[in-house]
């Protein structure tokens, strides 16, 4: 759907170049994001899932490095921009939630200190404009502005987390980029979060690009999932296609690998094996070694991504032979 | 396989927060309260208030709760890293006080070894992966050769399903996997009876859990090690643990032959655990709990669950709410639950 796309990521690699060799951490990945729409990117750790992030927000240090292809944010190509041509895209337009606020906020400066940094970064605000537009968004994400004046250590993980999200939208940007924002947060604090990150995506009406290693948790938040491995884009689609019919083996062993607390109880066997060591990767199929149902052309032939026949109108792609060949 | 075993569940042996006498570590109205502030202002946090509970043989009892619910706390004081502030704990019928001896205390510590939550920091990495396992045979059991600390290590890396060349390996060789097998196997390598495990697959990879939690089952049903297994995650309780205690800012909320609080929670805090579970099979339920943190530091009495709780009573505001059996081997404490009305705080 070009023309209501917000991003276009197109054959984006990223290389950490090293003495030893190039390592490629994100290989040939592309996909479009709609306005409003929420995507859900998954994998296990070290599969690229955090560089890429950081190469669509470009944020990537030596010795990481964009190898290839393109970002294109707004209409222009992000990629190969000086830090001042980004000025006016970061946080106006792009804004990023990390995965540990604690970590995130600098702990000897106040909530309030720290969101007038940010707009004073960005462009030129009296006093009062700032503290208005900061207790609103504070209020936004329920949160008294009272706590302006607050320490990130005054605050609970769970309000830490959403302050930063209220700085996030400090500029109502078009992208939030989530890495994780839930993880260090107890399950009711999780949920309440996931919520309330929804509502305000409806209220707001921004795209999301949310990163998580746990596939339950978006399952009833995202529009489109996206699974990586090793790098790669092993899975995309509609989640609730990719839920009710996972076609790569991968997305499915991922989903069998959570215990339920509902239902019958099933012994599970997880997934064998480790993830790839990205500096020696196996022939073929990435997954290939770990992979229940690989056959001999996997060894062989690196898959692509092949579009699954799903219901009408559907865009999913899976990478894996199995697809391609119409075999399940 | 181990996984057969796993159906036994809440049902076998074990069932009831009474399990066959003598239990292997009877914990007595456990309480430990921390100093904070300054002169000025000295508060009292109470970490762990008035806890009781029982771990048999052979058995995997899940300590569930979220951060600040105090159960690593419990653990802390279980491997004596702190004393606690009142109550007692009996291991294998002894006061645990009564071990004062470095011989006593050393063979209380092989007997209820720890493992950490984090396989990175829990290894020294300067050294091979043998160095900690046989330093630990060294101390804790004496009277092996040299030779028969390296068979016992080796022994121990093949139960938790490591090749013994690992032993050489250092640990930045290994996966994060490989170094939480490795936590178990050095705690194995002591021959223990109880395994305290300190949320061991948190920081793992999903696809890598499932493995460490079968090999827990494993210790259970073959080498008949009972596990006191810590964690926020009630769905990985479930598929190995037998018994659950469910904590919440220091005291015991709910526990039980871990299906029959699951099927059936009793307390409004279990309840909305379970209704926070993401289940991408089930509709999305609607919470408005925003999970705030509990208030531990100089509690007032009465529940401490009642800010957050849609049934809360007069009496709630008043009176602390003791555990009480409401079934066979499931106690409550809630005061609600214990007037026999049927509790629906939160459905899931």
């Amino acid at each position: 759907m070009p023309g209501n796309a917000i991003l276009e990521v197109s054959g984006l690699s990223v290389d950490y170049v090293l003495e030893s060799g190039n390592i490629r951490a994100v290989d040939d990945v592309s996909f479009a994001l709609d306005r409003g729409e929420f995507l859900a990117i998954v994998g296990e750790s070290g599969c690229g899932k955090s560089t890429l992030l950081f190469a669509v927000a470009q944020l990537l240090a030596p010795p990481a490095e964009v190898s290839g292809g393109t970002v294109t944010f707004g209409g222009n190509n992000l990629v190969g921009l000086t830090d001042k041509e980004l000025t006016t895209v970061r946080w106006r337009d792009m804004s990023l939630v990390m995965q540990s606020a604690m970590n995130a906020l600098n702990p000897v400066k106040s909530i309030g200190a720290q969101f007038k940094d940010a707009m004073q970064a960005h462009g030129k605000h009296t006093k009062q404009e700032i503290y208005d537009r900061s207790a609103e968004v504070l209020r936004m994400v329920g949160i008294d502005p009272v706590h302006l004046r607050s320490y990130p250590h005054q605050l609970s993980g769970g309000m830490r987390q959403r302050s930063m999200i209220a700085m996030a939208m400090l500029f109502t940007p078009d992208l939030i980029i989530m890495d994780e924002p839930t993880s260090a947060l107890d399950v009711v604090a999780q949920r309440a979060l996931m919520a309330q990150i929804k509502q305000l995506q409806q209220t707001y009406g921004f795209a999301i690009i949310f990163v998580t290693h746990d596939m339950s948790l978006v399952s009833h938040f995202s529009d489109r999932l996206m699974v990586m491995y090793a790098g790669q884009v092993y899975e995309i689609g509609d989640t609730g296609e990719i839920f009710a019919q996972p076609r790569h083996p991968y997305t499915k062993a991922l989903l069998e690998a959570f215990p339920s607390v509902r239902g019958p109880k099933v012994p599970l066997k997880g997934i064998p094996g480790n993830p790839p060591d990205l500096a020696r990767l196996p022939q073929g199929c990435r997954f290939q070694p770990r992979c229940p149902v690989a056959f001999e052309a996997c060894t062989e032939i690196a898959p692509e991504l092949y579009p699954v026949n799903g219901s009408a109108g559907s865009s999913g792609q899976a990478r894996c032979l199995r697809v391609k060949d119409g075999y399940r | 396989m181990t996984t057969d075993a796993l159906h036994r569940g809440g049902a076998g042996g074990s069932g009831g927060s009474a399990p066959p006498e003598p239990a292997l570590l009877k914990v007595d109205q456990l309480t430990r309260h921390f100093k904070i502030g300054n002169a000025l202002s000295r508060r009292t946090l109470h970490a762990v208030d008035d806890v009781s509970f029982t771990v048999g043989e052979r058995e995997i009892v899940a300590l569930a709760g979220e951060s600040g619910s105090g159960k690593s706390t419990i653990a802390r004081v279980l491997a004596r890293i702190y004393e606690p502030t009142s109550g007692t704990i009996a291991f294998g019928g002894r006061d645990l006080r009564t071990y004062k001896s470095r011989k006593d205390r050393l063979a209380y510590s092989g007997e209820v070894p720890m493992v950490f939550q984090d396989p990175f920091a829990s290894i020294n990495p300067v050294f091979r992966v043998s160095h900690g396992i046989l330093r630990s045979l060294k101390l804790h059991r004496p009277d092996l050769s040299a030779q028969q600390r390296r068979e016992e290590a080796a022994r121990a890396f093949e139960v938790v399903g490591l090749n013994p060349q690992m032993l050489e390996r250092f640990p930045y060789e290994l996966s994060g996997g490989q170094r939480q097998r490795v936590g178990f196997a050095q705690a194995l390598a002591m021959r223990p009876k109880l395994i305290l495990a300190d949320e061991p697959v948190s920081m793992l990879d999903v696809s890598i859990r499932i493995g460490l939690l079968n090999l827990m089952a494993k210790l259970r049903d073959e080498e008949g090690v009972s596990i006191l297994y810590i964690t926020h995650d009630i769905a990985s309780a479930r598929y190995v643990a037998d018994r659950l205690i469910v904590l919440y800012a220091g005291h015991i909320a709910e526990a039980g032959p871990i299906e029959d609080v699951l099927s059936a929670p009793k307390h409004p805090y279990t309840q909305l655990l379970l209704s926070a579970v993401p289940d991408p099979t089930a509709p999305l339920t609607e919470i408005t709990d925003r999970g705030e943190p509990p208030r531990v530091v100089d509690p007032e009495p009465g529940c401490r669950f009642r800010w957050r709780c849609p049934l809360a009573i007069e009496t709630c505001a008043r009176v602390t709410p003791r555990l009480s059996e409401l079934a066979p081997g499931h106690a409550v404490a809630c005061h609600v639950a214990a007037t026999g009305a049927e509790v629906k705080a939160f459905t899931s």
